[in-house]
């Protein structure tokens, strides 16, 4: 297939939020039709550039889900659906982007908090932040203090995102800046809190860097980060 | 068949019939067993015997007479004379088994036609009652005493007297709500210039150049049905089309309860017969003044009175298109005013439905009114409270549910758009179970793949759902913040809606109207772009 056709197809099936072949589309009769995960893998094989099928039908084609969320079109399943497409294209790009030199837009260490099993909105806001070219790292629901601490020091990273659900548990996330501070590395990483109990007075007293009321509030305020 | 409508009075299947609204189809909540409707009856039947009805029409007694009953003739102490007719049980059981179980009534768009089937529950929702009041509502800006910066919009009410161009008006905008089915004129025309010779002509034409659903209305004047029938066939396009399409069909509530026959109405009741168009024989007796307010007492009553009417349509005419019309209604025991939206209205309503079903006639039913003079809490109460119950008995047509405040007072617009939301979600929440073994094969397959995936997270699959339209959205008029503004919204809404364009008559139509029927007002004369 002509490479501008693939990468064509690529944004095409990362908007209609179809994964893999047997998927619905948003738009109705695509099932059995090749789906991102099928077309990434036929770009890989034909060499196509993988930093071309980032920019060019990853990317761009994410920016276009944000604009229909954002007009009603889409809701959130149909977002996610889009995401999803992009966070299994950048692992299946991965190696490949690696050899290249290609950088993601930093690693975001995302955990729920100890004490809180609650990991839906925490799972949420993985897949988004890994569609919009994350490396994220979960550490997934009720982590010890320690063990994301450690991961911040371990992977140097940029970004830490707490989620709790629960009003007796938010508190943990004021006990992990804490402790990033005690070991020395809070100067070196933003802290963005959420969950439905939290708010941006919780976030100022706990002296959280943000306060991110969905995982799409989070992705902007992470762009905003960047510059 | 002569009347155009489908030869089911034999209870076999009917042919295709095209296009008709789909309703929702519920699975019936049924408040009697079995004894308890055969007590019913017999207790109906019973007292259509002894103490038998008081007919004061003198063709109805004569037929009853032909037909087996026990008629004689007696005195009121005020003088006047009537008919006192005891009818046999089998004259009563034969006429009722003749009255077809379906009915199909006609609007302009195909599409919104209504399958009306005694044996099945698909259930319509529609307006009613013909209030003289419009309520207008706006909102207005208040500041507190308090502190000048906080400001609150509080809804303002003002009354205005129905006229054609209100009803118009209410007509096109329940062309735009979705989940009315049907338009039964809301409001009482009283313009200057509409006296009781134009007032059936006005009510009908300001109904059906302004909606293309089903229309129906009580005859005000019978001198006045030739000229209404003739509206109706230029409409349909002829009077065979007519009585295969009929976009209009007529409401009788032939008896004054405690089971009196209506000299008028009765005749009434003959010409529509006779032109075979659908009726509604529909009774409403008030429980604890015109009937016993004891469940037993007013359904038995109730459905006395409603066989007996259903009977003399089939005594005029085997197999008329006839509904089986209950509104019974409690008495308040303060001010012997109704009282609706109260648990014993419901189940009033309930039992009839029933009872209509063993009959195998479409019921035409109530809810969605109560005492409530404004929008508000206390609408949202009655109104729900007799909405769901009343879709959930399976009823097939369901009249007052849409814009009724003041108990049938008074019409009020917007409160017909929060209805309609309303409505919306209890049809949703009836719809039939989409569960069969293939469905819950895919469902297995789902959770199996989200369970391999990481997150575990079922929300990408719920898309197939939402494209097929299986989920429903959320409340239309939500506020954002801690406030309610349920009726802001909603009226936001209804404004947006009034500005679609009128899906008026055409041109000819509607010149052909004028021309042959005397009397329309000359400010109805719209027509389509």
């Amino acid at each position: 297939m002509d490479q501008q056709i693939l990468l064509e197809k690529i944004a095409f099936n990362v908007m209609q939020g179809r994964l893999e072949a047997e998927d619905e589309g948003f738009d109705e009769g695509l099932e059995g039709k090749p789906a991102v995960t099928e077309l990434v893998k036929e770009a890989i094989r034909d060499g196509v550039d993988p930093k071309s099928i980032v920019l060019e039908a990853l990317t761009g084609s994410m920016e276009v889900v944000g604009e229909k969320f954002e007009s009603g079109e889409y809701l959130i399943p149909d977002m996610l659906a889009s995401a999803e497409c992009v966070g299994v294209a950048m692992d299946l790009l991965s190696p490949y982007l690696l050899k290249a030199g290609v950088e993601t837009k930093g690693k975001f260490i995302i955990s729920t908090v100890k004490g809180d099993l609650h990991d839906i909105g925490k799972n949420i806001v993985s897949i988004m932040l890994k569609g919009a070219g994350y490396e994220v790292i979960d550490l997934g629901a009720d982590v010890p203090t320690d063990r994301i601490v450690g991961a911040v020091k371990e992977h140097q990273a940029p970004y830490l995102g707490l989620s709790a659900l629960l009003t007796t548990t938010m508190r943990v996330m004021g006990d992990v800046i804490e402790k990033l501070k005690e070991e020395g590395v809070r100067e070196s990483v933003k802290v963005l809190i959420g969950g439905a109990p939290t708010s941006k007075e919780f976030a100022d007293q706990i002296g959280a860097d943000a306060h991110c009321k969905d995982a799409f509030e989070a992705t902007n305020i992470l762009k905003t980060m960047a510059h | 068949m002569d009347n155009g409508q489908p030869t089911n009075n034999g209870r076999t299947e009917g042919p295709v019939f095209g296009p008709y609204r789909q309703g929702v189809l519920v699975k019936p909540y049924e408040r009697l067993n079995r004894d308890h409707v055969k007590w019913l009856d017999d207790a109906s039947l019973s007292i259509l015997n002894d103490p038998g009805i008081w007919c004061y029409n003198e063709r109805a007694a004569n037929l009853f007479k032909a037909h087996g009953a026990e008629v004689r003739e007696e005195q009121e102490a005020s003088g006047s004379f009537f008919w006192r007719v005891s009818l046999p049980q089998g004259l009563v059981r034969d006429a009722v088994s003749k009255a077809p179980s379906r009915i199909i009534l006609g609007a302009r768009k195909p599409e919104n036609r209504l399958l009306l089937d005694a044996e099945v529950p698909r259930v319509y929702f529609g307006t009613g009652s013909e209030a003289n009041v419009w309520l207008d509502v706006r909102m207005e800006e208040f500041v507190s005493v308090d502190d000048s910066q906080v400001k609150v919009k509080v809804p303002r009410f003002r009354e205005l007297r129905g006229d054609t161009t209100l009803l118009s008006r209410a007509a096109r905008l329940c062309e735009q709500l979705e989940h009315l089915d049907f338009f039964i004129r809301p409001l009482n025309i009283q313009d200057p210039d509409v006296t009781p010779d134009n007032h059936d002509v006005n009510k009908f034409f300001a109904s059906l150049n302004n909606i293309t659903k089903h229309v129906q209305a009580g005859l005000t004047r019978l001198e006045s049905l030739k000229d209404v029938i003739k509206m109706a066939e230029i409409i349909a396009g002829g009077r065979e089309e007519l009585r295969k399409n009929p976009v209009i069909s007529f409401i009788a509530c032939v008896f004054k309860s405690p089971l009196q026959i209506v000299d008028e109405t009765a005749e009434k009741v003959f010409a529509i017969v006779e032109s075979g168009l659908p009726l509604v024989i529909s009774s409403s007796p008030q429980g604890g003044s015109s009937a016993p307010i004891q469940e037993a007492g007013m359904v038995a009553q109730i459905n006395a009175e409603i066989l007996a009417g259903i009977t003399l349509v089939q005594l005029i005419k085997q197999g008329a298109p006839v509904l089986y019309g209950s509104v019974p209604v409690r008495v308040r025991l303060d001010n012997l005013f109704d009282l609706y939206g109260c648990p014993e209205f419901n189940q009033y309503n309930i039992d009839c439905v029933q009872m209509a079903r063993f009959y195998k006639i479409p019921c035409y039913s109530s809810a969605g009114v109560g005492d409530a003079k404004v929008p508000g809490m206390q609408a949202v109460f009655e109104k729900l409270f007799t909405h769901l119950h009343m879709a959930m008995s399976g009823a097939q047509y369901i009249h007052y549910a849409f814009g009724l405040l003041d108990r049938t007072n008074s019409f009020c617009p917007v409160q017909a758009v929060l209805d309609n939301e309303q409505i919306g979600k209890i049809k949703h929440c009836l719809r039939e179970p989409k569960i069969d073994p293939s469905i819950t094969a895919d469902m297995i397959n789902i959770v199996k793949k989200v369970m391999a995936s990481p997150h575990r997270l079922f929300a990408r699959h719920a898309r197939k759902a939402m494209h097929a339209g299986d989920i429903s959205s959320p409340y239309r008029f939500e506020a954002k913040d801690l406030e309610d503004k349920a009726l802001e919204n909603a009226m936001g809404y209804m404004n947006q809606k009034e500005k679609e364009p009128a899906q008026h008559l055409d041109q000819t139509t509607v010149d052909r109207i004028f021309n042959e029927i005397p009397g329309i007002l000359p400010g109805l004369r719209q027509v389509a772009e």
